[in-house]
């Protein structure tokens, strides 16, 4: 790269990624969980995609139950402590506070389980759930992101034997991988890694099925297989300048600031982010925290159609982000480093079949940027070398086809969930699919049992 | 294991959590879904004589943003017929063999009402009889419900009437409109009842809305005192169960009422001395789905102080309760404020200056003011740290090291031996002696 921004102090790194939502004390989460209507059949557990009984575990904070409030969450949810932190609460549980129809704010909802959770953890993961008697069969799970350790932790609490098959070093997926450094670290991810251990789940780490072991291969060892992947890598830009050095991927990018040595991630002074979703944002918000002097967000549509959530926007926006919207980028100008980008302005036609406004090229509209680094995160393709190996497997869109009602797969011993179903949501989703998964796998193993 | 279950008076029940005879415990529909939800036990709504209720009937006070402190009400015995509740009743029993079912009844002051309706309740398979002495309003003024209870001897006679032909375990339900409730629990006592419940809801007027001038609840423009319950009573009801439990007279298990919303509450209940509690107004805010966190509230923390059944919980606390005159006057403590949580809201200030005994010191710094306790003038009242909004900001801090004691008893036993009175010099002399400044 051209030129790398400052360093920062020790200090200034931690500061830039303090946790933008600090924890409550006890006082404050006890005044705000009693402040909880405790609504009945309530609109915030309609909300939540792993429907936690949220009243409940919010009344058990109000009575000092903190376990059973932990209880009540992990119930629903085995990525409760990344949930607290990392969800879009606004979009959902809080977004559906009945105070938002009162005009008052909505119950932090978000906090409060991290509360009860945090709580959990530091009282030494007190045991909670206990592991029906094993019923000698076997799942294995690929991916130990948040769709795989649901589906291990549920399928361990069910009595299945358990392993876990992960590419990575380090378990967890994007929660340990992925999700901003401001709103949960390693740590976080690494704890509900460690509760899914402890019901008897064995990960086996570093292990690549379709490379280090083949998945037929997997396949014939156990009784059920589930395939919790997610996506791949970000998507090429398809311009001339690609492959000059600065020329970064989004999630490349993202693992190595989760790695929390800020000082040894390369980062230009002025960076130019690609594409307009929650990805683009965490890049051009940690590279602005590590130090980047000028970064911009180039998107080919309006703000209308941008991706990301508002107040992930408006987060980046204060950051120092500047939007460029209607801009597309035509070619990365550089010898053999990042010198600059090339744009044209673009204007919306018709809306397309899906409603979305087509981006039209204004000719003769070209301008050049200069910049040092180019992150490209205009979305993430599917790891479909992989999935069309296994038979049986439909992929359509990128994503694996499963029965919404038990998540099984074109191969009926195959189930998947998370990313690689849905193309790419929430860790909420993924929890969810994971859990709803196991029960599939379940029922499947029952009735073959039968 | 953690073991819940309890035995109030030979009525077993898996937990100790009862649904209070009230409009929650009014029908088997009701009983029945709060048995799902995990409930213990139910008093069944009262039943007895012909009524007819009116609306509204409800009072509620609200205190500071939060629904329902407290709640009156003016609502009568159940309104259904007897043989619908017996035929109910008979039914939920059969359906639900493992849980208390109690039958709360109330009729005419006449031996052979009494002992007509005992007979029916009986015949449901009911687990016992809870005898309703203390509907405040509307059926006392037809010589029912607190008019009973309010007279010990009323109490004792008709509980005779029950307890005489009863084969089932007869509990007592107290009303707390009295000057001194063990009167009437010695007469249950003597009549031989099996237990005690307590509290019934107290005589109240819920307020007055300033733009109509109505009175709450009001009736086409009347109104009339209601029943109080809800949290806020629990403090009364504590003391009136205590009082109970102490008794050397009574000895009788306790199934405690008032207050109760959550698992704490009826643990506090538990340590004074209740084998069972009833829930009422809890319900009527939140539904039966509140028991859930109270069965595990309560098992997480007898699990956590190592405790295995409620019978090593019961009473604990009760061994406290003594006379004032019992109490250590060396007992020394002082406020402490911890400056690095003070956030400068001087209430503990004004608490002490213009509330109690002028011991802190407000003092002027960085532009903000300090404010400091002159331990030397502090009495120990403990009223700053009560008004103190901040978690662990001020403390009372202990002083004496509990060696020297002198009680009050002992203290004027001791004038009476050295012939001394009971004078305020002589006090002083006592306090001068021990350092004790009262300015
Ligand atoms: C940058 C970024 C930020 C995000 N921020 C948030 C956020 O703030 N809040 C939120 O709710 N969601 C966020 N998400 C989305 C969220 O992280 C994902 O939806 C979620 O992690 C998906 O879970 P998953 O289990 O399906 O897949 P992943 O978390 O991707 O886990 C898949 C796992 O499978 C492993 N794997 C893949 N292939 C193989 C193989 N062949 N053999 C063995 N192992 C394999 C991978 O190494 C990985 O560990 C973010 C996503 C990204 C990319
Ligand atoms: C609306 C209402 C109706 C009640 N009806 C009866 C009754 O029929 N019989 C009875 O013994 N107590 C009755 N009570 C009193 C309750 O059983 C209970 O003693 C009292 O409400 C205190 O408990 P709580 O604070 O949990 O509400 C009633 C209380 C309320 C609020």
């Amino acid at each position: 790269m051209n030129n790398l921004a400052a360093k920062l102090s020790p200090e200034q790194y931690e500061n830039n990624f303090a946790e933008i939502h600090p924890p409550f004390s006890h006082n404050s989460a006890v005044a705000e969980a009693n402040r909880c209507l405790y609504c009945y059949d309530s609109p915030c557990t309609k909300a939540c995609p792993t429907h936690i009984d949220i009243p409940a575990f919010i009344k058990k904070i109000a009575s000092g139950n903190l376990l059973g409030s932990a209880k009540t969450i992990l119930e629903s949810n085995w990525s409760a402590l990344t949930c607290a932190k990392a969800c879009p609460v606004q979009v959902l549980c809080e977004g559906a506070c009945v105070y938002n129809d009162k005009e008052e704010p909505a119950i932090q909802i978000g906090r409060l389980q991290r509360f009860a959770i945090d709580n959990y953890f530091k009282s030494g993961m007190p045991k909670l759930f206990s592991p029906k008697e094993k019923n000698g069969k076997s799942v294995g799970v690929i991916g130990s992101g948040p769709a795989g350790l649901a589906c291990a932790a549920e399928l361990s609490l069910l009595g299945y034997k358990v392993t876990i098959y992960e590419a990575n070093k380090i378990p967890g997926g994007l929660n340990t991988w992925g999700i901003a450094p401001y709103k949960t670290r390693q740590a976080d991810s690494l704890k509900e890694v460690e509760l899914v251990k402890s019901f008897g789940v064995e990960i086996k780490t570093e292990i690549l099925v379709g490379k280090t072991i083949s998945f037929e291969k997997l396949s014939k060892t156990h009784d059920a297989v589930f395939i919790g992947i997610g996506l791949g890598e970000s998507t090429n830009l398809k311009i001339p300048g690609e492959e000059l050095n600065g020329v970064v991927n989004a999630i490349d990018f993202i693992e190595e600031v989760k790695k929390e040595k800020w000082d040894s991630v390369k980062v230009g002074k002025r960076v130019a982010v690609i594409g307009a979703g929650n990805t683009s944002i965490d890049a051009a918000t940690e590279s602005k925290r590590l130090g980047a002097d000028e970064v911009m967000i180039l998107y080919r549509r309006s703000r209308e159609e941008m991706s990301a959530y508002d107040f992930e926007f408006e987060l980046a926006k204060n950051d120092g982000v500047i939007f460029h919207f209607l801009t597309a980028p035509k070619r990365i100008i550089g010898n053999s480093s990042v010198e600059g980008i090339e744009c044209t302005k673009m204007k919306l036609g018709e809306p397309d079949e899906k409603g979305k406004r087509k981006p039209i090229e204004i000719p003769g509209s070209e301008f050049v940027m200069p910049v040092d680094m180019v992150i490209k995160a205009i979305g993430q393709s599917a790891k479909t070398k992989f999935l069309n190996s296994i038979t049986g497997l439909q992929v359509e869109n990128g994503r694996v086809v499963v029965n919404p009602d038990n998540y099984q797969t074109g191969n009926e011993k195959v189930f998947a969930g998370g990313d690689c179903i849905n193309g790419g949501k929430e860790v909420v989703n993924a929890a969810y699919d994971g859990k709803m998964a196991a029960h599939g796998i379940d029922g499947y193993l029952n009735k073959t049992a039968l | 294991m953690i073991d819940l279950s309890i035995d109030c008076g030979g009525i077993k029940s898996p937990n100790p959590f009862w649904l209070a005879s009230a409009p929650p415990s009014n029908s088997a529909y009701q009983n029945c879904k709060a048995f799902e939800q995990g409930w213990g036990g139910t008093v069944w709504k009262t039943i007895g004589e012909p009524v007819m209720n009116v609306c509204n009937r409800y009072g509620s006070i609200d205190y500071n943003g939060q629904k329902i402190a407290g709640l009156n009400n003016i609502e009568l015995i159940s309104d259904r017929p007897i043989e619908i509740n017996m035929k109910e009743i008979a039914e939920t029993k059969k359906l639900w063999p493992d849980r208390a079912v109690v039958v709360s009844l109330m009729v005419e002051s006449k031996k052979e009402s009494w002992h007509d309706i005992v007979k029916r309740t009986i015949d449901t398979g009911a687990d016992g009889i809870e005898l309703n002495y203390g509907c405040p309003h509307g059926m006392s003024e037809r010589g029912m419900g607190s008019a009973v209870g309010q007279v010990p001897e009323y109490c004792k006679m008709i509980t005779e009437w029950v307890t005489e032909i009863s084969t089932i375990p007869v509990l007592v339900k107290l009303t707390p409109n009295v000057s001194n409730i063990v009167m009437p629990a010695r007469a249950a006592k003597a009549a031989k009842a099996s237990g005690i419940s307590l509290i019934n809801t107290i005589n109240s007027i819920m307020g007055i809305d300033l733009n109509t001038l109505k009175i709450k609840p009001s009736v086409a423009g009347k109104s009339s005192h209601g029943g109080f319950a809800g949290p806020a009573v629990k403090p009364i009801a504590l003391h009136m169960v205590s009082q109970v439990a102490l008794d050397k007279e009574v000895k009788l298990p306790i199934s405690g009422i008032g207050g109760i919303s959550n698992w704490q509450d009826a643990l506090e209940f538990i340590l004074l001395g209740a084998s069972s509690v009833q829930v009422c107004t809890a319900v009527m805010h939140y539904g039966f789905r509140i028991v859930k966190d109270m069965i595990e509230g309560l098992t997480f923390w007898m699990e956590e102080k190592g405790f295995h059944s409620l019978d090593e919980v019961r009473g604990k606390a009760l061994p406290q309760i003594d006379d004032f005159g019992n109490f250590n006057l060396l007992h020394k403590t002082v406020a402490r404020i911890d400056q690095a949580k003070c956030i400068h809201c001087n209430l503990c200030y004004i608490a002490c200056e213009d509330g109690a005994h002028q011991c802190i010191d407000l003092i002027p710094e960085n532009g903000h003011t300090k404010t400091i306790v002159r331990e030397s003038d502090c009495v120990g009242c403990d009223l700053c740290s009560i008004v103190c909004p901040v978690e662990g900001c001020i403390s009372m801090v202990r002083l004496d090291d509990g060696k020297e004691q002198k009680t009050w008893n002992e203290l004027t036993n001791d004038f009476k031996n050295e012939g001394k009175e009971l004078t305020w010099e002589n006090l002083g002399e006592f306090q001068k002696k021990y350092g004790i400044v009262i300015h």
